[in-house]
């Protein structure tokens, strides 16, 4: 797509600038990646195969990469609750943000920029705030609980914080903008005359949904799926304030046994897992959906 | 089918949307609700309707100076990030070049990596080269985090601009700089200013990197996250729901202009 796109606007553009200045440009902005993203990376790398020395808290390399196998087999249980949770997670918010998006792209008229700023404005309280906020809100001082089990909807003892469906509702709370401004912005670029003519074809509504407005969303439904998932996956805020101990997530494990534990090669371990596993998820699923160009 | 019922289906999309916006303002106005809670320590129970909360942000020990801390990380952070990654949109954007490739994806990696494996790994680092955390490494950090999405953002509105509006500058005797601050930077500024937003909400925002690589320093997420677990005093929510607002103003100023500005042109 890239390519006939590139290929059909040949014309128009100039031909790009070939000199030592893009170089000068990127320098600054490359180098920090290089040494605040790239060299911290190798650095927990080395430390993922070290193992404990003579004092507390010190680390010697002994290249034992069996403590990847160890990492994993330790926190198991917590590994595959993260890749559930936050699969469910993703496909909820899809479910909630794609008719958002359709509803501003197309049946919003001039309120389109308002309702736009609104998809955002949550994030300007912040997120910490918000996911406290909903404890509350589904505690049981809270309105929602009493209502629930007023009407015998739960049980009068079940509890809606602390638990698997706080953490997966926090979740798909706390990601759903990211997953509704790359759809609205792949659904707003579809010209209305396509959907018209499709129609014209004695296409019903379903129909085209079907067969032309779905399709043509595709890169923003792909897009919005990784903005959520990735973040979803290594997320540890919300299982901490609306979990139980039984809804720990792989990045309370990374979290504790680094900051608490201290024991760094272990966490070092399970990041490097964690990040290319959620790496493999990612270009398996770009490469299915065909879309190459990712930035 | 009933006159009810028709209306139903016909309206079917808006009221989902309705449902949606609702699900994401229930915490926010929850928040605002309750920062006018007449509350004593914790802020759990609807005690009554106060002001006190409104009229001293500070109350509650070490929130201001957290604030501060956040509001100063940021703007530092959003300028420097900023400037390096619109750099970088730059030249992606108006260059060929051979590390092409490979700066794309230097770019897209931090974006597809969990914030706490970032966290971990920079904090690694800062251990073993001596380095204590502190102020200037949350800089570092959210810097760090912030420049591909301000690559991304700026990237986008340089692909939107016509190359012919640079094309006719140069044919009326403006040279390659007149050009660039002439007419390429106004026609980036509003990309520019919305990348800006973007990494100064990001790194205020955020709680997991900073966390890691914060050492005695406290911020604002970090001082919601100590403190909810003994009770959140009202003051948080105060501030929360100030900075919603001032960020909302914000917005909407920057619509306006923008749009007085496409009128005039």
């Amino acid at each position: 797509m890239a390519f006939l796109h590139a290929v059909a606007s040949h014309g128009s553009k100039s031909a790009k600038k070939r000199s030592r200045i893009p170089y000068l440009l990127l320098a600054p902005g490359m180098l920090w990646l290089t040494f605040f993203y790239l060299a911290p990376l190798y650095k927990l790398l080395q430390t993922s195969t070290q193992t404990p020395g003579v004092n507390i808290g010190e680390f010697v390399q002994t290249y034992r990469w069996a403590n990847f196998i160890d990492a994993l087999l330790n926190s198991k249980i917590q590994f595959i609750r993260s890749f559930q949770y936050a699969f469910i997670a993703t496909a909820l918010a899809l479910l909630i943000s794609y008719p958002l998006a359709y509803a501003i792209a197309f049946k919003s008229g001039k309120w389109k920029n308002v309702l736009l700023v609104l998809v955002v404005a949550p994030f300007f309280t912040s997120f910490l705030l918000r996911t406290i906020a909903w404890t509350q809100i589904l505690g049981e001082q809270g309105l929602v609980i009493k209502v629930l089990r007023g009407l015998h909807i739960i049980g009068q003892n079940t509890q809606l914080t602390a638990s698997a469906f706080a953490v997966v509702m926090g979740i798909t709370y706390n990601f759903l903008p990211f997953m509704t401004l790359p759809l609205y912005a792949s659904l707003e670029r579809i010209d209305p005359r396509t959907l018209e003519a499709s129609g014209d074809l004695y296409a019903n509504g379903f129909t085209t949904f079907r067969k032309v407005t779905l399709p043509l969303s595709m890169p923003g439904v792909v897009a919005g799926t990784l903005l959520t998932f990735i973040p979803a996956a290594g997320d540890y805020v919300n299982a901490e304030i609306l979990g139980n101990p039984g809804t720990k997530m792989i990045g309370n494990v990374i979290s504790a046994r680094y900051l608490q534990i201290v024991d760094y090669p272990g966490a070092a371990a399970l990041s490097f897992i964690l990040m290319l596993t959620i790496l493999i998820l990612v270009m398996a699923y770009v490469r299915k959906s065909g879309t190459e160009e990712l930035v | 089918m009933t006159r009810a019922s028709k209306w139903f289906s016909k309206n079917l999309i808006k009221i989902y949307a309705f449902l949606g916006f609702t699900y994401l303002f229930i915490p926010v106005i929850y928040t605002f609700v309750f920062s006018f809670n007449n509350s004593v320590k914790s802020n759990l129970v609807w005690r009554g309707f106060t002001l006190n909360n409104w009229k001293n942000p500070c109350a509650a020990p070490d929130v201001c100076s957290a604030l501060g801390n956040s509001l100063k990380i940021g703007l530092i952070s959003t300028i420097v990030a900023t400037i390096l990654g619109t750099l970088i949109a730059y030249a992606l954007g108006r260059y060929s070049f051979r590390t092409r490739s490979a700066s794309n994806l230097l770019i897209f990696l931090p974006m597809a990596t969990p914030e706490i494996v970032m966290g971990a790994s920079l904090l690694t680092m800062f251990l073993s080269i001596g380095v204590s955390p502190g102020f200037w490494t949350i800089v570092i950090a959210h810097v760090m985090f912030c420049i591909s999405f301000v690559v991304v953002t700026v990237k986008a509105r340089i692909a939107s601009l016509d190359p012919r509006l640079e094309q006719a500058a140069m044919d009326l005797y403006a040279d390659e700089r007149e050009t660039f601050r002439r007419v390429t930077l106004p026609l980036l500024a509003p990309g520019i200013a919305g990348a800006a937003l973007l990494a100064f909400s990001l790194s205020f925002d955020d709680f997991i990197i900073t966390n890691f690589n914060s050492g005695n320093v406290n911020t604002f997420p970090k001082f919601v996250y100590i403190s909810a677990q003994r009770g959140l005093p009202a003051s948080a929510n105060v501030i929360g729901s100030a900075m919603f607002f001032i960020a909302l103003i914000v917005v909407i100023l920057g619509q306006i202009v923008g749009k007085r500005r496409r009128v005039s042109a």
